[in-house]
């Protein structure tokens, strides 16, 4: 990096007159930042309504389409656990709830938020919104590609939403659609819901790799003038990695969906052992179930990463900019989302403690499970550093952020319980599980989409979100998910299996009935807290009061465009150029307490900014 | 490229060059065109792909209760009253490691701007992918008359089939998109779109004779594939 500047050390520049264009030699330029590499991007703008909103190639809108949509599905999700929870808490109640139904319910719902909703909004939304805008870029470095994943996006939750509507409906596997459950007759949706599942998961993962592709050489290849790998806001580190992430472990998901829809609409046998069916031997044989869920979990597990990167990026820049104070150890978060992206891809197995296999492998697993604990628990200090003596402004974002460390910690907990095997075997299938990965990967992440609606909203539309209606949404959510997940630590300790329908008469559970009807209750209300912000976005794209140009006094390029919202291009007619990180907020001296990326070096230099 | 200069930039050779370039600002892969830069992104996650395929194809064969066919038998040819084995597999093999030494060619003259040699290369690179995907659907049909289908196997075990069909079915998709699109690609070179800088039907950005060079890749990538599934399915 030092080549890029002059030795600026020695220079005593006060202001900018002293400073001549292009290092001349006479002067030290220190405000010099080498010329652009890649001549401009060739845009193509949209003339028509059809080619401004629908079939869009601008990444901003693309962003919005990708939110929308994985809200919308997000939604069905919600309505499908409290359908679930109704069954849990109040059994017999809801006449068409049978066991069938309930176990597509718990399917679907699984898929659509892992899958449809988390990984679309952080990557789609966020990802296409935020990665040209941070980077300083006029667009992804595709456009037509782009446009193209979402549009994939939107027929693969199209098929995956047809599946209500075929005979024997949607599939009840369980979101890790294990086999040979999930194409065995007696088991909800073994023949259409199944094959439409599969389906719609490999136009995601095609869709997805579209974009995927775009975010990669976005960040690698179209970065702005000065903006340095080092320098990029940490949404864009925990973004790019967790695509990173995905281009990698989408192949698994892909390839088992693939031998899955042949075991089921050919009849091969990849996954399919011998079975005997009510004394008869079913034509399948000699396959391995447990090469299924090796696939599936190669997959599964950095798709956990793959939600909570983003959200680890996303939450760093909100809590600086609402702290008011650089990131802690922004250095040390870049390597530990990386290290946590690295080591993702050796921990799978510890979902299949259960499954059977050599003890070693499972001491294996577990190991390194437990390592990722380390570069985990250093970015929770990290933030909790950041917000150290800051100047906090307890916003609803900071609300929202305070909340997502406070809940991952719990859901982190939790996981080193589970990452033993010794302490897994017996709490693996019960509702110990749901409650420490709906903390960890439900809970956490959605904090983190709330905060950063309520941060970046202002950019989209140019307006504020209601904050009162904002508080309010928070406390419900908070303080209901709360009374939702807590309990069920404690019905997994006393031995509540999950995906179980009903309870019946089981005498060891009957302190778990009221807990239930306890714990439905806050769903409903939690689920319902959800649609103020709804309201809160229909009213103030209207009424709200107006933002003006970067509300936050933020650093970062996304709030330096010519025009708020930006337009199509970003930067007007010239790109920014980039002199500093993300995180000069508070500096001693300066004027304002924070030093955008843009601002030139001769502007700051009697401050105590410090070179990054 | 060692020609290749950087304004305002020294670029370095060897790791010192990588790690300056990977701290440096805009590029990392200093003056790599995004498609290029794309495609190996792309490729990587494709190996992704077959690695799990391939994975799936050991884990299956060693974990079948009946025997696995031989692959000698099942896959040679009677010729002439002799039983040669692999003799068709050694052609497909030949032909598609042949284009893709065409292929290289013709990024070489599309680079020298020679139009004709390297259109009539892709050409030539095309044919050679269309014969392999004939050939590989002459030994589908053949197994398939044998009685080999994705469900059973006469031979031995029925996951032979399964994987054997899934596999190279994949493969020969890839090989099939990579015909078209060099068909595609033979024409705009002969129609000289990439010496105009003529936009594409679909993406609207200019064309240039990188874009050879891209396909190239994807090319010389599902020729690699290939090599290991014959490795593996007919070698072992």
């Amino acid at each position: 990096m030092s080549e890029d500047f002059s030795d600026n050390k020695t220079i005593q520049a006060q202001s900018s007159e002293t400073i001549s264009g292009g290092g001349s030699g006479i002067t030290p330029d220190m405000d010099y930042v080498r010329p652009a590499e890649v001549g401009e991007q060739d845009l193509y703008h949209g003339h028509s309504f059809i080619t401004k909103w629908i079939f869009c190639q601008d990444a901003k809108v693309i962003g919005v389409q990708y939110f929308l949509l994985a809200t919308f599905t997000g939604i069905i999700g919600l309505i499908l656990s409290w359908l679930m929870r109704l069954q849990l808490g109040f059994p017999e109640l809801v006449p068409f709830m049978t066991a069938e139904h309930y176990y597509q319910f718990v399917t679907m719902h699984g898929m659509i938020m892992v899958v449809y909703f988390l990984t679309a909004l952080f990557l789609g939304g966020f990802g296409n919104y935020l990665i040209p805008l941070m980077v300083g870029a006029r667009d992804m470095v595709f456009p037509y590609l782009n446009m193209v994943s979402f549009w994939s996006f939107f027929v693969a939750v199209g098929v995956l939403l047809a599946s209500f509507f075929v005979p024997g409906g949607p599939t009840g596997s369980g979101w890790t659609l294990y086999p040979p459950q999930a194409i065995l007759e007696g088991t909800p949706g073994s023949g259409w819901g199944i094959m439409l599942m599969c389906i719609s998961l490999i136009l995601f993962v095609a869709g997805f790799t579209m974009g995927g592709l775009n975010y990669l050489i976005t960040v690698l290849q179209a970065r702005t003038r000065g903006m340095t790998l080092m320098r990029m806001p940490l949404t864009v580190w925990g973004i790019f990695t967790a695509t990173v992430l995905a281009m990698l472990a989408f192949p698994a998901l892909l390839v088992g969906a693939l031998m899955m829809s042949l075991d089921n609409v050919l009849g091969t046998s990849f996954f399919m052992p011998t079975i005997l069916k009510a004394g008869e031997v079913l034509e399948y044989g000699g396959g391995s179930p447990i090469l299924f869920q090796h696939l599936f979990w190669f997959f599964g597990h950095p798709e956990v990463y793959i939600v909570e990167l983003p959200a680890f990026g996303i939450i760093s820049d909100l809590i600086s900019v609402h702290a008011r104070k650089n990131i802690f150890g922004y250095r040390m978060m870049v390597w530990a989302i990386v290290g946590i992206g690295a080591l993702s891809f050796f921990v799978w197995a510890h979902h299949m403690y259960v499954s059977g296999m050599n003890p070693w492998f499972g001491f294996f697993f577990a190991t390194t499970t437990l390592i990722i604990a380390v570069p985990t628990a250093m970015k929770v200090y990290n933030w909790i550093l950041t917000l150290w003596r800051g100047n906090i402004r307890l916003n609803t974002v900071m609300l929202w952020c305070l909340g997502f460390i406070v809940t991952f910690v719990n859901g982190g907990i939790t996981g080193i319980f589970l990452g033993n095997v010794s302490v897994d075997v017996p709490l693996s299938d019960t509702y110990f599980v749901i409650a420490h990965f709906h903390m960890v990967m439900g809970i956490a992440p959605l904090m983190v989409i709330m905060g950063a609606v309520y941060h970046w909203f202002p950019l989209v539309a140019g307006r504020f979100l209601d904050e009162k209606l904002g508080k309010w949404h928070f406390w419900l959510t908070f303080l209901g998910a709360y009374s939702i997940y807590f309990p069920m630590h404690y019905l997994g300790f006393i031995g509540v299996p999950r995906r179980y329908f009903e309870m019946y008469d089981s005498p060891y559970v009957t302190s778990a009935v009221g807990m239930n009807e306890f714990i439905s209750l806050a769903a409903f209300i939690v689920g319902a807290a959800q649609f103020i912000l709804i309201y809160n976005i229909i009213k103030t794209l209207k009424t709200g009061k107006p933002a003006g140009h970067n509300p936050w006094q933020a650093c970062s390029l996304e709030w330096l465009t010519p025009t708020v919202p930006p337009e199509h291009g970003n930067w007007g007619d010239r790109l920014p150029t980039v002199h500093r990180w993300a995180y000069d907020y508070s500096v001693p001296g300066a004027k304002e307490d924070f030093i955008t990326q843009t601002t030139p070096p001769s502007e700051v230099a009697h401050t105590k900014v410090e070179k990054t | 490229m060692s020609d290749f200069k950087i304004e305002g930039y020294e670029l370095k050779p060897g790791f010192k060059g990588m790690a300056k370039d990977t701290g440096s600002d805009q590029t990392m892969f200093k003056g790599v065109h995004w498609g290029k830069a794309m495609m190996w992104i792309f490729l990587l996650s494709d190996t992704f792909i077959f690695s799990c395929f391939l994975i799936s194809y050991m884990k299956g064969r060693g974990s079948t209760i009946i025997d696995w066919p031989n692959p000698s038998e099942v896959f040679g040819l009677h010729v002439f009253g002799v039983d040669v084995p692999l003799l068709l597999i050694a052609i497909m093999t030949f032909v598609l490691i042949t284009s893709s030494g065409t292929m290289a060619l013709a990024v070489k003259y599309g680079y020298e701007k020679n139009k004709k040699m390297c259109g009539w290369l892709i050409l030539a690179t095309a044919i050679g992918g269309l014969t392999f995907v004939g050939m590989q659907a002459f030994e589908w049909g053949k197994l398939i008359h044998e009685g080999v289908r994705p469900w059973e196997n006469p031979f031995g075990a029925p996951q032979f089939g399964s994987f054997f069909f899934m596999i190279t079915g994949f493969h020969g998709t890839h090989v099939s998109i990579g015909v078209i699109f060099l068909f595609i690609y033979a024409y705009k070179t002969f129609a000289g779109h990439y010496d105009e800088g003529k936009r594409g039907w679909f993406t609207t950005m200019k064309g240039d004779y990188v874009e050879i060079e891209i396909l190239g890749l994807y090319w010389h990538f599902v020729d690699l594939v290939w090599v290991f599934i014959f490795a593996f399915f007919y070698l072992w």
